[in-house]
């Protein structure tokens, strides 16, 4: 009748085992999902990131076509990752349209002449007024727009080569 | 010598932080408002908002260029004449109640709020027996 209770620190530790095992093995996720999907773009319009793109505007998104939407920056290292895979996904026909943060023309110009231009229009962000507008947390993300200029999808982070056939089903999903 | 070394380094490092950061911060991130009653407000509200970078800090924290950013959105919508709770509201609608400090109760979070309020209950509950007891003890001591 007693003999239940001589387990219970045995018990009580093994609890508290089993919950700083589960902490250790798989930390809380820490990423911040916008909570924009589903909801139109903000309005926004942004001034011309470099002489040989147009600026970007809301207006822009509404023709009837999906496409991404890239936040990058030439300061931003894992950008120069994502851009073969970003130069695939244009050459697959998708549109991207990028945004620039807090950088300088000269500075994209560079960044774009080494690490190739996948994008149809660029707008410059110096404030990251889009970034907060859109609910994106940091440099690369990725946004699938669809051609009502609502958002659809958020990838978070460089995109990897297995990245690029998901990003291209999401596209003709948002058809 | 070893003290140049030290200068040296730290000087290098300031060079990295630069180059990675070469525009100049927003405005209003590390400037005050003119109107010290709207700076306060800003202030008490840059202060419980989560900068998204560098996420146990508050915006009025941190030194992250987003979190500068978020700063100059608190300080010029402020400015504007905008209530602090729409701000906060218009981050949340963003970001989720995880961008804000300040707790909200809501079909997630009642149990936080009712949980003292009902195991105060219980111990009146519980003590209710003693209480009486205690009350005919001094009756007797009396």
């Amino acid at each position: 009748m007693t003999n239940w209770k001589l387990w219970l620190p045995f018990g009580l530790f093994a609890l508290f085992f089993i919950v700083v095992a589960g902490g250790l093995i798989s930390p809380s996720d820490r990423t911040i999902t916008s909570k924009m999907i589903g909801k139109p773009l903000p309005a926004f319009d942004l001034p011309q990131a470099v002489a040989d793109r147009p600026a970007l505007s809301t207006a822009d998104f509404n023709t009837g076509t999906p496409r991404l939407l890239n936040i990058f920056a030439s300061w931003c290292v894992p950008c120069i990752a994502e851009a073969p895979h970003l130069q695939a996904l244009s050459d697959a026909g998708a549109e991207i349209n990028g945004v620039a943060i807090r950088d300088k023309p000269e500075d994209v110009a560079a960044f774009l002449a080494r690490n190739g231009n996948p994008y149809t229009r660029i707008g410059a962000d110096n404030l990251s007024s889009v970034q907060l507008e859109i609910g994106s947390s940091g440099v690369p993300e990725t946004f699938v727009v669809d051609g009502q200029g609502r958002i659809t999808y958020q990838h978070i982070g460089d995109i990897r080569a297995s990245d690029v056939p998901m990003l291209l089903e999401k596209l003709e999903e948002a058809r | 010598m070893r003290l140049v070394a030290i200068i040296v380094m730290f000087l290098c490092m300031t060079g990295v932080a630069a180059a990675q950061q070469s525009m100049p911060p927003a405005p209003y991130a590390y400037q005050q408002l003119d109107d010290p009653a709207q700076e306060a407000e800003a202030k008490a509200l840059m202060e419980t908002l989560r900068c998204l970078k560098c996420q146990s800090q508050s915006i009025a924290d941190s030194d992250a260029p987003m979190a500068g950013d978020m700063r100059h959105q608190v300080r010029t919508r402020i400015a504007a004449g905008e209530d602090p709770e729409a701000i906060r509201a218009w981050l949340v609608e963003r970001y989720g109640d995880w961008v804000s400090y300040a707790p909200t109760v809501s079909t997630m979070t009642w149990p936080l709020w009712a949980a003292p309020v009902i195991l105060l209950l219980l111990a009146l509950f519980l003590m209710r027996g003693r209480l009486r007891r205690g009350q005919t003890d001094d009756g007797e001591d009396g």
